[in-house]
């Protein structure tokens, strides 16, 4: 999707959001809401950072812990934290969130690519980089962050 | 979609309904139940088959229709009796005419030799039995290249008159007054075809010129023939409301069947003159004003034989209007909906309940109130997906008829409660082994006729397949009054392989439930009807799988009974709502065979970390949920929790540890696989009423986990 972007240069524009004391954002196009958290229910054998389901109007939500999945300690989660829904393919996920701050508008020639720090997490889930005043802010890689359910039936 | 495609798609939905009318009117024709209207619906179904057929030149289709519609024809007009062997053949010509259907489809081989002997063997019948009637020779024969008229979409019957057949003229002749008054002729002489065979001959003679034409002025005269059961009475009826204002005139004139022979022609001679003649084909009242109206004369007259009942057709023919066919999709979305919509209210009710605003008796009514329409949407949406069992019962006396033939049997198949509805994907899924236990019931179950008459029984067996809605389930029997279950040879065999040690103490039921156990199949011999490499075991299973029960009852020398208890739709489950290590979980009810509570004395260890509780004198291992699940590393003590004695697939008990029941509920089933994946040892999810998630056990998968089998779970609730 980046490519096709960085070839256009087209502005897009990012959700930005904050864990712990770092900024990351997605694409506005694959958010579909955000809403406070709701307690999920527990998902037997689930990776740890998969807190469990939660009912979005009837639909059956995989809730992540985007911290525990980045490598940051898992969140104890308190009404003050906020999921993101996002959708990526025909999946829909919520992202648990410390909080939300700003959607920006980004040309794609501004996105640089994610420094090299030797971590596996950083290379695994940040497709790139952009800076806004003085914060820098990663662009989270949607599909890779993607649960892979254990035991998955064909 | 390409519009002539979905017209195709159309035409061959439209068959498979047609090609249900038909068996069901064969049948009952078989039955010597069937009356004029059933006759008539049989012929119509294949006509229209030949009809739409023609339009997308399905020619072998069209050929082989067109030989089993004039057959029927005979029948119809009275010249061949309905004798046995000729319905046997019919029904055989109908299941060739359903493969030829099925053929034209979705392409593939068709047993062209099969077909071939059937239109020789109706061919056949029709010489025989025709009867060298004075009318009969009068009709003339449909055409035997019905092609030209096909394309068409129809074409020009047999024309036959029963002696009680009257025949009208009437001239009629409005005055402006008529029209004045707001009366219309096109609804006069649709009143007028629904009595019987109208043809309608326009009389223009009294036009003038253009430039004298009064426009108020009524010129036009009709000249109507009408063949009718009815009395001139009834003719005249239909002209009461304008009496005063027409020049009216009916007639009663003797039928000739030298007239009649003669008629299309001179019809046919009028439709070059100015005179304008219209033709009523069987339902088409409207296409026949049209046809008016537009002064063409494109069709010869149409006069169907069966106009005695054209109103009855006609009746019949709104039935058939008052459905309309809407994609499934747009029926789950609203079922889901409503699914939202029911959880929404319960939410709301406990909001409500918690911010104490009960107390204004308003508010308390006004919640009642959507309570009650919700549950009132939810079961009408529910409806609207299920089905009756009709179609599928029907493909059923197929399969008997073809088995019957195959095992030299003679077996009559005997429904009951067709009208029941069930889910549709219930329906679709029961086909298979329903399909298969009718086979079992004629491939075993009933005897040959020389053994049934030796036994004292009447030659001919019977299965009987029936459906009933008991307490909100469905319940299916299929049961033949043949041998019944041989107990002695079922014990034997399952000794022989194994399944039961020889030393068991069964009760009778106990052996009959030997038959679902995997691997067991009574026939000695694998016959190529029964023994398809599918077992008991497999139906078993998949009644299962639709959250079903099955059962048999068997009395030796009487026959058996087959009885499943099936769910009245996928989308809901009764389940046992309970708590495991603070988590709230559903146990699908239909598993659970009884639930107790252990005492001290009942538990016993079995190696370093399984236990067993003794049930009646024998023991079944004890599974405790939460730790098979991991919530909780430790297993917990069984004397503080519930035990859940259910049976798995394979027939084998189990007792499942919940720490307590809380509720027993219908449940909304919702996919965990759209948006997460599947998880082991859990079937589905679905939503409490505070809102909540709560997960759905899959009792089997738990088992076999806890076991250290493998086994298919995901078999269980795939749905």
């Amino acid at each position: 999707m980046v490519e096709i972007v960085s070839k256009t240069n087209a502005a897009r524009e990012y959700i930005t959001f904050r864990i712990g004391d770092q900024y990351f954002c997605i694409d506005i196009m694959s958010v579909r809401e955000i809403r406070g958290w709701t307690p999920a229910t527990t998902l037997p054998r689930a990776p740890g950072y998969v807190r469990g389901v939660i009912n979005l109007r009837g639909v059956v939500l995989p809730i992540l812990d985007l911290a525990d999945r980045l490598g940051f300690p898992a969140t104890e989660p308190t009404a003050r934290h906020v999921i993101i829904v996002a959708q990526t393919g025909k999946h829909v996920v919520g992202l648990l969130v410390d909080a939300v701050s700003d959607i920006i508008n980004m040309p794609a020639d501004k996105v640089q690519p994610t420094p090299d720090v030797g971590s596996d997490a950083a290379r695994a889930f940040v497709l790139g980089v952009m800076a806004i005043e003085d914060r820098m802010i990663s662009l989270i890689a949607l599909e890779s962050v993607m649960p892979t359910p254990v035991g998955e039936a064909a | 979609m390409d519009p002539m495609q979905a017209i195709r798609d159309t035409f061959f939905q439209e068959c498979e309904e047609q090609l249900g009318e038909l068996e069901t009117g064969l049948l009952s024709m078989q039955e010597g139940s069937a009356d004029n209207e059933t006759v008539n619906a049989v012929f119509r179904a294949v006509h229209s088959i030949k009809g739409g057929a023609g339009a997308f030149k399905l020619d072998r289709l069209v050929k082989f229709a067109h030989v089993f519609e004039t057959t029927l024809d005979k029948i119809r007009v009275g010249a061949m009796l309905a004798s046995l062997p000729v319905m046997k053949s019919m029904l055989r010509a109908a299941d060739v005419l359903a493969d030829l259907v099925t053929v034209s489809r979705d392409g593939g081989e068709f047993d062209e030799a099969r077909s071939n002997e059937l239109i020789g063997e109706l061919n056949a019948h029709r010489e025989e039995k025709a009867a060298p009637q004075k009318v009969e020779a009068a009709a003339p024969e449909p055409e035997e290249d019905a092609n030209p008229f096909a394309a068409l979409g129809w074409e020009p019957l047999t024309i036959s008159i029963e002696a009680e057949i009257n025949e009208y003229v009437i001239h009629f002749r409005p005055k402006p007054e008529l029209y004045a008054k707001g009366n219309e002729t096109t609804r006069l002489m649709r009143e007028l075809s629904r009595l019987g065979a109208l043809s309608v001959q326009c009389e223009i003679a009294d036009v003038p010129p253009l430039a004298n034409l009064e426009p108020e002025q009524s010129y036009l005269a009709w000249r109507a023939t009408l063949r009718s059961e009815q009395d001139i009475a009834a003719v005249r009826a239909v002209f009461e409301f304008v009496d005063d204002d027409c020049l009216l005139d009916i007639e009663k004139v003797e039928p000739d069947a030298e007239a009649l022979a003669s008629e299309p022609s001179a019809v046919e001679g009028l439709s070059d003159s100015p005179a304008f003649v219209a033709a009523c084909d069987d339902k088409s009242g409207e296409d026949c004003a049209a046809a008016a109206g537009d002064g063409k004369a494109e069709n010869p007259p149409h006069a169907a034989p069966a106009r005695e009942t054209a109103a009855k057709a006609d009746s019949a023919g709104s039935t058939a209007q008052n459905t309309i066919r809407v994609d499934l999709d747009r029926v789950d979305r609203l079922i889901n909906l409503v699914g939202e919509l029911v959880i929404n209210q319960a939410m709301l009710t406990q909001r409500v309940l918690e911010a104490g605003a009960v107390k204004n008796a308003s508010i308390a009514t006004g919640l009642d109130d959507l309570e009650h329409l919700t549950r009132e949407i939810q079961e009408s949406v529910m409806a609207i997906r299920a089905q009756p069992v009709r179609p599928l019962f029907q493909r059923m006396s197929r399969i008997v008829r073809e088995i019957a033939d195959a095992t030299g049997k003679n077996v009559r198949l005997k429904t009951e409660g067709e009208g029941a509805e069930v889910d549709r994907t219930v329906i679709e899924r029961l086909a298979d082994p329903l399909t298969h236990m009718i086979r079992n019931a004629v491939d075993h179950g009933l005897e040959k006729p020389e053994a049934r008459i030796a036994a004292g029984k009447p030659p001919q067996g019977e299965v009987k397949l029936s459906a009933a809605h008991k307490s909100g389930r469905v319940v299916i029997e299929i049961s033949d009054d043949g041998r019944g279950i041989d107990r002695a040879r079922v014990r034997a065999t399952a000794l022989n392989k194994g399944l039961i040690p020889a030393d068991a103490v069964l009760s009778d039921s106990e052996i009959d439930n030997l038959l679902f156990l995997p691997g067991f199949s009574t026939a000695e011999k694998i016959t190529n009807i029964s023994g398809r490499g599918v077992g008991m075991d497999v139906v078993k299973r998949s009644i299962q799988a639709l959250g079903g029960r099955i059962s048999i009852a068997s009395r030796p020398g009487l026959g058996s009974t087959f009885s499943m208890s099936l769910p009245l739709t996928l989308a809901v489950l009764d389940g046992m709502v309970v708590r495991v290590a603070d988590q709230t979980l559903v146990v699908p009810l239909n598993a659970i065979l009884e639930t107790m509570k252990p005492k001290a004395s009942e538990v016993h260890g079995l190696g370093p970390d399984r236990q067993v509780i003794a049930i009646r004198g024998g023991f079944t291992p004890l599974i405790d949920v939460g730790y098979e699940l991991g919530f909780r590393y430790e297993r917990s003590d069984p004397m503080q929790g519930v035990a859940l004695l259910i049976e798995t697939e394979g027939g084998y008990r189990s007792a499942l540890m919940v720490d307590s029941i809380q509720d027993q509920r219908q449940v909304v089933i919702k996919s965990l696989e759209a948006n997460y994946g599947h998880v082991e040892g859990i079937a589905a999810a679905t939503i409490l009423g505070d809102g909540r998630i709560a997960l759905i056990l899959d009792t089997d998968a738990i088992v076999s986990a806890s076991s250290g089998r493998n086994s298919p779970s995901d078999m269980l609730l795939a749905g």
